[in-house]
């Protein structure tokens, strides 16, 4: 096999004494497509907020294309190559949607190069044709803060395919959406699959199965099992922990 | 649904045409102690573009802008003392000897240049602005806890101007109404002239540059840092030096500001790194309307402005009236007079009361063309 874009080593992450990631160890292959779930505490957004250096670990070792990504800041790790979209949708409100994808397109990043050298125009076709993906090009010069939920969550979305990132981390991605958007989602996040690295994380069964996608299952900060989604069903541990809670595990 | 592209453009012009000629029009009409006035509070919309630049846009309250003011109007003040010495025994400004002082303190030698001024006025502000931000933000502290720490700031350095004597004459302040520059009184009706005519074309100029500053991806950052920040980190931008940059920018202007102010006003003191001076730069930006640049400067010399005509005619009710101007707009005009202006207020105002047809509410929606994406 070839070597992992993304690689998690025995990560402890300890809050005050209570180990939100206890030994927690992962890796992902270029292109792979990877769903994970877990029950509510499991340690999956901290696991996210430990890629993305927003919490470092209190032990262990990240590596992704072979670098170590602790001790790194938030932006760096992003120009990296590691996009992130959050639980609830988070998007710029006041700024248009337009000026949304502009910024996630945008290739200069540092402030001088914007200041001096900027023109917006310039991606007007990138940010047309990912505007088009997600169905929001009557949405151009509307303001963020006035979508609808599920049109912010495509919205980030977008902009996390904009940022074209290696690796995109997606935290709940179909919460507040009708199933027709899920259905749609989930065919978005197949068709990047394999140019990128996908890793999903979500609640919603239906979704992750519609995703056909390699399953890993956390518990308590841990990695419970992995495996395809019929698998994982019939793991009596899994069903213990998760799938045996009223409908399956939807809080 | 807010005014069409057209009819803000429009708006604008309007606004942009009425300030110009009255501008223009000012010297042949007002009286030079009028004029003067006006010139001044033409000086205060410098800092207060600066206000809005921050805390407008990248929503930075800062509650220290008098420490840039002040610092430029001692650059500016330093330089004339020093420009006016010269028959003097000691060849050092006047007020030395009452310390018994005999040597100029080094800091003030550079200042003998007229060339280093004009640069440090803007540069020095702008620098030490820049060192506080970079400090402040990197630690990534915000929000209220900024604010608390501009205002800390601005303390240190009026309690340190205030005690410095032996060199810059504390509390007493520096004087220039009495100074000389290229052979006139600075105080004098003519210079003050001059100086109103430079100030008018340095709000302009100061105007276009925050323009410049905002438009297109840049301004963006600043608007996406102020709605959320930690969001624009996981998109590849670094907050901080954004921040940094903004607020040396608005330090700049502040700097700029006040060496205008200070030649016009024939005097630069502590007395304007006081609390209340640094917190009405914002109340001046929040009545003319955050994030519209315009509104700062309109919001800068109305208010102060007025300020001058009731104080005259009722002394001492002016706090009264500030105070509530403060509150009618943070209760009824969140977004400042020029904002609800903008997003059409002025006709909600006539459908609430039943005048006007109410706005229908789905307005048909704008099918996009490239041409108006334009921020």
């Amino acid at each position: 096999m070839s070597k992992p874009l993304l690689e998690l080593r025995q990560i402890f992450v300890s809050f005050d004494g209570f180990l939100a990631l206890n030994n927690l160890s992962i890796s992902l292959q270029p292109g792979e497509l990877r769903a994970v779930i877990g029950p509510n505490g499991a340690g999956k957004t901290t696991f996210l907020d430990v890629i993305t250096g927003k919490v470092s670990p209190t032990s262990g070792e990240v590596l992704f294309k072979g670098f170590s990504l602790l001790r790194k800041n938030e932006h760096h790790i992003a120009r990296l190559g590691i996009g992130r979209k959050f639980q609830s949708p988070r998007v710029f409100e006041n700024l248009t949607v337009f000026e949304n994808l502009a910024l996630a397109v945008s290739k200069p990043k540092r402030p001088l190069p914007l200041l001096l050298g900027r023109n917006i125009n310039r991606y007007s076709d990138q940010i047309h044709h990912l505007m088009s993906i997600v169905n929001l090009q009557a949405r151009a010069s509307t303001t963020a803060g006035s979508l609808s939920h599920g049109q912010k969550q495509w919205l980030e979305i977008a902009m996390l395919v904009g940022q074209d990132p290696d690796m995109l981390l997606v935290d709940e991605p179909v919460a507040g959406l009708t199933d027709e958007e899920t259905e749609l989602t989930a065919d978005l996040l197949k068709s990047l699959a394999g140019d990128h690295t996908v890793l999903v994380i979500d609640h919603d069964m239906e979704f992750i199965r519609r995703l056909n996608s390699p399953v890993t299952v956390l518990h308590q900060g841990n990695v419970l099992c992995e495996g395809s989604m019929q698998e994982i069903q019939q793991n009596p541990e899994v069903i213990e922990v998760y799938l045996g809670r009223p409908e399956g595990g939807n809080l | 649904m807010k005014l069409s592209q057209n009819n803000r453009r429009l708006f604008k012009l309007a606004i942009g045409l009425i300030i110009t000629a009255s501008i223009i029009s000012a010297p042949a009409i007002l009286p030079v102690f009028r004029l003067n006035l006006l010139g001044r509070y033409l000086s205060l919309a410098i800092v207060a573009l600066g206000v809005d630049l921050i805390w407008g846009f990248a929503g930075l309250l800062s509650l220290g802008q008098g420490i840039f003011f002040t610092l430029g109007g001692y650059c500016a003040a330093m330089y004339l003392q020093l420009n006016s010495s010269a028959e003097l025994p000691n060849g050092i400004p006047e007020f030395f000897g009452l310390y018994g002082v005999q040597k100029l303190p080094f800091f003030w030698e550079p200042f003998k240049s007229s060339f280093f001024t004009l640069i440090a006025i803007w540069l020095i502000p702008a620098l030490v602005a820049g060192l506080l931000g970079f400090l402040v933000f990197r630690n990534r502290i915000k929000g209220v806890y900024f604010s608390i720490l501009t205002q800390a700031a601005l303390l240190v350095f009026f309690n340190f101007f205030n005690g410095q004597q032996k060199l810059i004459n504390g509390t007493n302040g520096l004087k220039t109404d009495v100074t000389e520059l290229f052979g006139q009184m600075v105080g004098s009706d003519s210079m003050q002239r001059y100086f109103f005519w430079i100030t008018a074309l340095l709000v302009v100029l100061a105007w276009i540059f925050a323009r410049w500053i905002v438009r297109d991806r840049f301004g963006n950052v600043l608007i996406a840092i102020r709605d959320d920040e930690p969001r624009l980190r996981f998109t590849g931008y670094n907050p901080t030096f954004f921040k940094t940059i903004v607020f040396s920018i608005a330090g700049g202007l502040a700097g700029i500001s006040g060496a205008l102010y200070t030649v016009q006003s024939g005097i630069v003191s502590p007395q304007f790194m006081t609390v209340p001076f640094s917190i009405e730069m914002v109340i001046w930006v929040a009545v003319g309307g955050r994030g519209t640049l315009l509104g700062a400067i309109l919001g800068a010399v109305v208010i102060n402005y007025t300020k001058s005509l009731v104080s005259e005619a009722l002394p001492a009710s002016w706090m009264f009236i500030q105070g509530g101007l403060f509150i009618l707009v943070v209760t009824a005009l969140p977004e400042g007079v020029l904002g609800w202006f903008q997003n059409d207020g002025p006709k909600n105002l006539l459908s609430r009361l039943g005048i006007a047809r109410p706005i229908s509410t789905y307005p048909s929606l704008e099918i996009d063309g490239k041409e108006e994406v334009k921020p």
